[in-house]
């Protein structure tokens, strides 16, 4: 396995009180593997990411349990500079907003060669033509001519794959793309969707795909995590669990995008709000929103149920899920 | 606090469905055969590229808008939808008067509210009013909730007397779905999604007849988007609104709308019913469109048709001549170069009784069908079909008839 992280729990200390974003989180990557991770705001499907990447700010935050084994080492008790080279060699992260990612007073080029004068020891001319190389390989049209531009001088959709090329650059084997293309048009969407999953292909990297859109989900991912309340509510097969939702709030989420080719009826909304990370409900967090709460639920937090081989939910209630269809 | 409110809310909304939907019938049959209550004829805004610091030399301009079109009838929701810098906000911002057009003019019930000034401005401002995208900066954060939405009391006395003011606010409160007695709290102490709601209330407070709503649920999360769909769809039953609703997810577009707008660089390129844009576009912007929308099933990739665009929307200060779709579209050829599209039915289905006749800004037109027929992509939760559906949709503008439950299933 190429990724495992275990039991992660992070918690972040405001003045308001600690606020526990991440409680608990199992999930694993292969080579060549995709898996998304899909949540709403606060459900802390990007801290989590950011913990494996270690660039959670430390403090507020904390990592207050749980492992993170890369290539079976686990990486939270590493050394500093161990980490340092994992990081951008051997694990790469892309970000959903391509303007503020990259430096603006350093042209492309340099940013892009900046990793192999680093990581690879070359000289500035070399890391240059490997730049050019690198903006060729992620389509920019004339990148030899492009090499020396500034982010800005760059469209929307060119900037997001530029920061793809920078987390190729040094062809790592795991790639944490958080909402790529949450920021970009939806023709442009799917060019930069299509790219990402061609070049995962190509180096048969592990790729999580950390969103909210369920439709982007569906394209790529071969297995998804829905998070909830910084826990994970449940993990399957992508096909499976669209077919056949085995939690309550997968269910309503799915219920309550309107879709293109369907039109008119009202749509269903999941009551209530999110919870606050402050106040987590008791039992299950999902209680205070759910259909289907039976006293059980606000008591303790339900474990994780095998509903299928791959197959996981966090519900008491999963095979009554199942079957209500 | 949140989550008491909003059970008892819940309770409101279910016995409130059934008048929405009588209501909505009543209004439906209503908007039929009226006379459009505003009519958007050749809008055009520039903004001036300038040069030099002491004298101003203009020196092109970015052409935001050039030349759209299109009429709006009481009580019915027209969707705009464009990927950014087609100009569809610059139009919302035209209806309610927050910029000048450069050319063409908006009619409001036959006057063109563009030449207008002084009162007779202020007069029909009251009838149009906007909900904007982000709940975050759209609010006043050093106003609480009660001023915030009587805000526009202040400039319109005339609506809410001083003393009524108050529990008005509060009706208006209830009517979105928030507790009354938040009025004196601020909106910090709000979700983004309940943030919405307060600035829904706000462009209800002057009772206005049409809303113009930019990107009015992009910015919360899906539980709660559909939350506000909802809610956008109740009081348009409940008010007879009319809606200008534009929209980059065509999703969300083709829930709400009765008529849909595709813009591209500044004008608009394919309009007609929903039916007619979802299930028989025959521009080919709208079908690249259309294919590139992410459908959240992962059987229905089997059936779809991607069509990927190349390369990226030109710059609106240097459009392409002709069409200005032409450095994108897989059909180009010399005439698009040389020939403006005009937005018309397009000749070949001028005399066949067909719904893919309807306008579309191109010279080689072609009904192609992008979106799965409905049923073809079953609702989650049951088995897919494996068949070929039939290529045409549902028939009847009308479609299925709403169900009492969510969803039938």
């Amino acid at each position: 396995m190429l990724l495992e992280v275990r039991d992660l729990h992070v918690e972040f200390h405001t003045r308001d009180g600690v606020a526990k974003a991440v409680n608990g989180v199992n999930y694993s990557v292969a080579e060549g593997e995709t898996l998304a991770v899909l949540g709403e705001s606060g459900s802390g499907k990007s801290v989590t990411a950011q913990a494996v990447m270690g660039i959670l700010d430390m403090p507020p935050g904390r990592i207050s349990g749980g492992e993170i084994l890369f290539k079976g080492r686990d990486l939270l008790k590493m050394k500093k500079d161990e980490r340092r080279k994992i990081r951008g060699q051997e694990m790469a992260m892309i970000f959903q907003d391509a303007l503020s990612s990259l430096n603006p007073v350093l042209s492309v080029g340099e940013q892009l060669g900046e990793m192999f004068v680093v990581h690879r020891g070359m000289s500035h001319k070399d890391a240059k033509a490997k730049a050019v190389e690198l903006m060729d390989r992620v389509r920019i049209p004339a990148a030899k001519e492009r090499v020396g531009n500034y982010p800005h001088q760059f469209s929307g959709g060119m900037r997001q794959r530029i920061m793809i090329a920078m987390a190729m650059a040094l062809e790592p084997s795991l790639i944490i793309a958080d909402e790529p293309t949450t920021a970009l048009d939806v023709t442009v969407q799917a060019q930069v969707m299509d790219l990402l999953a061609e070049l995962q292909r190509e180096l048969n990297m592990g790729l999580i795909l950390i969103t909210h859109d369920l439709g982007v989900v569906a394209d790529v991912a071969d297995k998804i995590a829905v998070m909830y309340a910084g826990r994970i509510v449940e993990s399957a097969p992508v096909h499976e669990i669209y077919r056949a939702p085995a939690h309550p709030y997968t269910k309503g989420l799915l219920q309550s995008i309107p879709r293109l080719d369907q039109k008119g009826r009202e749509l269903y909304a999941i009551k209530g709000l999110p919870p606050n990370l402050l106040h987590i409900p008791p039992g299950c967090a999902f209680n205070p929103r759910c259909p289907m709460a039976q006293e059980i639920c606000r008591g303790e937090v339900p474990p994780l149920f095998e509903v299928a081989e791959h197959r996981e939910s966090a519900c008491y209630f999963w095979k009554e899920t199942l079957d209500a269809r | 606090m949140h989550a008491d409110h909003s059970g008892r809310k819940e309770a409101r909304e279910e016995g409130e469905k059934a008048r929405a939907l009588l209501a909505k019938s009543r209004a439906g049959s209503a908007a039929a055969g009226d006379e459009p209550i505003l009519e958007v004829r050749d809008l055009v805004k520039h903004y001036p590229l300038t040069q030099g610091i002491l004298i101003k030399k203009q020196i092109g301009a970015v052409k935001a808008v050039d030349g759209v079109s299109f009429d709006l009838a009481a009580g019915e929701t027209l969707g705009i939808v464009g990927e950014s810098g087609c100009g569809k906000s610059t139009v919302a911002k035209m209806l309610v008067h927050l910029e000048q057009p450069t050319a063409g003019a908006i009619k409001y019930k036959g006057e063109d509210i563009t030449k207008l000034s002084g009162r007779a401005l202020k007069a029909v401002r009251r009838n149009i009013q906007m909900v904007f995208q982000d709940p975050y900066t759209s609010l006043n954060p050093r106003m609480t909730v009660g001023d915030i939405i009587g805000e526009p009391y202040e400039i319109h006395p005339e609506v809410a007397p001083k003393g009524e003011r108050r529990r008005k606010v509060q009706d208006l409160l209830d009517v979105v779905g928030l507790n009354p007695e938040y009025i004196n709290r601020y909106p910090h102490q709000f979700s983004g999604g309940q943030r919405q709601r307060i600035g829904i209330a706000r462009g209800l407070a002057l009772n206005p007849e049409i809303i113009v709503a930019d990107e009015p649920v992009s910015a919360l999360d899906v539980s709660v988007q559909a939350q506000v769909v909802n809610l956008l769809d109740r009081l348009q039953a409940e008010f007879g609104l009319a809606y200008v609703f534009i929209a980059h997810d065509l999703s969300i577009v083709r829930h709400i709308s009765d008529r849909v707008g595709v813009m591209y660089l500044g004008r608009i390129v394919e309009i007609g019913s929903d039916e007619q844009i979802y299930d028989h576009p025959t521009h080919p912007y709208t079908q690249a469109l259309l294919s590139a929308v992410p459908v959240p099933d992962p059987a229905a990739r089997e059936h779809r048709e991607r069509i990927i665009l190349h390369g990226d929307v030109p710059s609106p200060a240097n459009p392409p001549s002709g069409c200005r779709f032409r450095t994108r579209c897989w059909k180009a050829q010399e005439r698009c170069e040389l020939e403006v599209p005009l937005l018309a039915v397009p000749a070949v289905f001028r005399l066949a009784d067909t719904p893919a006749g309807h306008d579309s800004a191109c010279h080689f037109a072609e009904e192609k069908q992008v979106v799965p027929p409905e049923g073809l992509l079953e609702a989650p939760g049951e088995t897919t079909a494996e068949e070929d559906g039939p290529s045409q949709g549902v028939d009847g503008e009308n479609g299925p008839a709403p169900s009492g439950s969510t969803r039938a299933r």
